[in-house]
């Protein structure tokens, strides 16, 4: 469903993602952790066609994401580690920006906007603005507009961060019922560990824009030699404090200068 | 279609709902019509020039669509820093959709927002001279709203926040205003100046706006008319290859 052919990718002198091969099968939950600046969101906005890979092949659902990047578009649904609704618009409006955008007819659109406020509990607030919802009340409504057009293949970056238990309980039980009944493909990434036993069915570890860790919970848990899966994350990618990196966007910045 | 509707539909709704901005923008043409166009008035018509409220009024109207169509054409950079934008880009619409729907969007507030301006010349003194040009007025004042939405938001393409503001204020939007026939007639001015005027696009507008409300016109209208034009469609053909360079 997805797959990744030694990518990489470089901004100016500084390499990302270095190299890295993936292969996610239809219908898999799959986590895809490291720690801050590691690559992790850089290695999503490549697969969603919001950056272009430096080297190396992306394919989504059998599509090559760089070739074509308008059907790729299609397949998936992607709820962003930061904040991406329009905060001077209602729920509602949102939703149906997303809609039109992915083509979808009224009759379709309106039954499934409907549907999902349902799902993520917002019904009664449709038809307030943005900016008057809570944190976890935007996630929950980036994660019904990821879903509005039914997408093959869901991409989360981070979509838990900041919520309380309760909310990040619901969101994880209704991407899993996604999952086992309509056969999403979910590419997740989180720094809760407790979230990756609960949902991945294999992870991925990246760190220094390479992959060192890659299979289940418990085969990375009995390489590392841990009885954890936090204590095998931080063996695998040390002790050491890491920040993301704010060179990222000063070089993105130095690479549109270039342009 | 629907792609350029619900984007275009997207830069009204926030436009409309943000009341005080548009008051706010019609503080600095009604500060140069008070004060330019009275204040300047004796010593124009002492010239032999007549009412320069006259003269003034088609000058700040185009000074409007010009101001409001770069400021809502760069609302794309708050787009990039609230995130909204990447939104906008993974969606399986082309990058010249976007473009256009975007600067359409910009420029039908600069137009109601010219339109304002024109009610308060009114207001202020001003009186068309033949009301069957105010079509030819529209028409210029729709290519001035629409070229320069174009160029904001192409500008916006290229810039990562809004620090980069002040310098585009400074450097493109204000020489542009200001190196136009908006305050003063393009006549006897000094070669320079003459050249200068007469590449600027924004001088094709005002003069255009100037032919469709008072009659005269220091350029010809159907050439400025065609200049805007292609203008308009080298600007969309530049902005749409920003947009697609875009990486968030």
């Amino acid at each position: 469903m997805i797959k990744l052919i030694n990518v990489t990718k470089k901004f100016g002198d500084l390499v990302a993602v270095d190299n890295i091969s993936l292969e996610v099968p239809h219908g898999e939950i799959f986590a895809f952790l490291g720690p801050n600046g590691a690559g992790k969101t850089t290695t999503i906005k490549m697969m969603t066609t919001l950056a272009q890979p430096t080297a190396g092949e992306i394919y989504l659902d059998g599509v090559s994401v760089t070739a074509d990047p308008s059907q790729t578009r299609r397949s998936f649904g992607i709820v962003f580690q930061d904040p991406s609704l329009d905060n001077e618009l209602t729920a509602y409006e949102n939703l149906q920006f997303h809609a039109i955008l992915y083509g979808l007819p009224k009759t379709l659109y309106l039954e499934r906007i409907k549907l999902l406020l349902n799902l993520v509990d917002l019904s009664d607030r449709k038809d307030h603005f943005v900016k008057t919802f809570s944190g976890g009340m935007k996630r929950r409504l980036e994660i019904a507009r990821g879903l509005l057009h039914q997408p093959k293949v869901l991409f989360l970056d981070e979509p838990t961060l900041g919520l309380d238990p309760q909310t990040r309980n619901h969101i994880w039980t209704y991407v899993k019922n996604l999952n086992q009944e309509e056969g999403v493909t979910v590419f997740f990434t989180t720094h809760h560990m407790e979230e990756v036993d609960r949902m991945a069915e294999r992870i991925a570890i990246i760190d220094h824009g390479q992959i060192i860790a890659h299979g289940s919970p418990d085969s990375i848990r009995r390489e590392a030699g841990t009885a954890t899966l936090e204590e095998a994350f931080i063996k695998l990618t040390g002790h050491q404090i890491r920040e993301a990196p704010a060179e990222f966007s000063k070089s993105t910045m130095r690479g549109f200068s270039k342009m | 279609m629907r792609t350029i509707y619900i984007l275009w539909l997207r830069q009204l709704k926030r436009f409309i709902r943000k009341k005080a901005n548009i008051v706010g923008a019609l503080g600095q043409p009604i500060l140069f019509l008070v004060a330019l166009g009275f204040g300047l008035n004796p010593i124009f018509a002492k010239a032999g020039d007549g009412s320069y409220i006259q003269f003034l009024a088609p000058g700040v109207i185009a000074m409007t669509a010009l101001f409001t169509s770069v400021f809502t054409g760069m609302e794309v950079i708050w787009d990039k820093q609230f995130g909204f934008l990447k939104e906008t880009l993974v969606a399986p619409v082309s990058r010249f959709e976007i473009f256009v729907g975007k600067t359409l969007g910009g420029a039908t507030v600069a137009v109601i927002q010219g339109i304002l301006v024109f009610l308060i010349t009114l207001i202020i003194g001003f009186r068309p001279e033949n009301l069957l040009l105010l079509p030819v007025a529209l028409g210029f004042l729709i290519l001035v709203a629409c070229l320069f939405s174009a160029l904001g938001t192409a500008i916006a393409a290229r810039l990562e926040d809004m620090q980069g503001f002040p310098l585009i204020l400074n450097f493109v939007i204000q020489p542009l205003f200001f190196l136009s026939g908006a305050l003063f007639p393009l006549k006897n001015l000094p070669a320079i100046l003459g050249v200068i005027t007469k590449l600027n696009p924004l001088s094709y507008g005002v003069e255009g706006l100037r032919y469709g409300l008072t009659g005269v016109s220091h350029l010809p209208p159907l050439g400025g008319f065609a200049f805007l034009a292609a203008m308009i469609v080298l600007m969309v053909i530049i902005g749409s290859r920003q947009f697609t360079r875009i990486e968030v």
